[in-house]
């Protein structure tokens, strides 16, 4: 190989963020982290095998307020990859292109990932609380 | 004039030597897991309660712990696809991205494995560990 220098495409650090590129990396970022809660589900589900007293500790550890932290951020990663994910199912089967179009389910998918997040810890906290 | 050769044209396949493999599987799963992992978080969310009798009195109905292997399975293939490009793109190294990728593979059949084991103990109703 030549060591010669080759031209390169400009770094991602020379583009306007914008709510395509950036819903885009959201959507990986939120993969990312739900790969993650794939483990804790993991760990949940062999706890409960393993009995009352391992399910107990188990609950005790997800259930601080570092364990909600994260299953409130796995709870809107979820929904938010499924609504971005159906997105895409759209563009691959070839519909919702137009700007416009791109923009709206954008904004469909961050604020009802938001929305649907807020509904959920209201229904958790609301039947903890009865 | 096109420089593929004449099998690589009939094989259908790129420069990864797998075609459109990689991006088909996850489409497929992305479908599969839309009810899938509805069915999952929403009946997670509606048990009256989230203490060791009621989860597990629900995860051994037989149409829960099926429903949760199938969601588990999939959910690990679809995970494992989307990592695996994460890996490839940002780990540069030739022997350094094969030993991550090679990595990543065992840990999601682990996950993936042991997480079923432990839904069919709770399903076929073993003993505690």
């Amino acid at each position: 190989m030549p060591a010669r220098a080759r031209p390169l495409s400009p770094h991602l650090g020379i583009y306007r963020w914008q709510i395509g590129n950036t819903l885009s990396i959201l959507h990986r970022l939120t993969g990312a982290a739900l790969a993650l809660g794939i483990v804790a589900l993991c760990y949940w589900l062999i706890s409960l095998a393993g009995g009352d007293a391992a399910y107990g500790s188990a609950i005790r550890v997800l259930w601080s307020p570092l364990g909600i932290l994260f299953l409130v951020g796995w709870t809107f990663s979820f929904l938010y990859h499924l609504l971005n994910g159906v997105r895409h199912l759209f563009w691959d089967a070839g519909y919702g292109f137009e700007r416009t179009q791109r923009h709206l389910s954008g904004w469909i998918a961050v604020v009802g990932a938001l929305v649907l997040t807020s509904c959920v810890c209201l229904l958790v906290w609301h039947g903890a609380r009865a | 004039m096109s420089l593929r050769s004449p099998l690589g044209r009939v094989l259908g396949t790129g420069s990864a030597k797998d075609g459109t493999g990689h991006w088909w599987a996850q489409r497929v799963t992305a479908v599969a897991l839309i009810p899938l992992t509805l069915w999952f978080f929403f009946s997670l969310l509606l048990l009256p309660a989230l203490d060791y009798e009621t989860v597990r009195v629900w995860l051994a109905q037989p149409i829960s712990s099926l429903l949760a292997v199938l969601s588990i399975a999939v959910l690990t293939y679809h995970s494992y696809l989307g990592t695996t490009v994460i890996v490839e793109d940002y780990v540069h190294s030739g022997s350094g991205k094969v030993v991550s990728l090679m990595l990543l593979r065992f840990l999601y059949v682990l996950i993936g494995g042991a997480s079923i084991w432990a839904i069919l103990r709770v399903a076929l109703g073993s003993p505690a560990l």
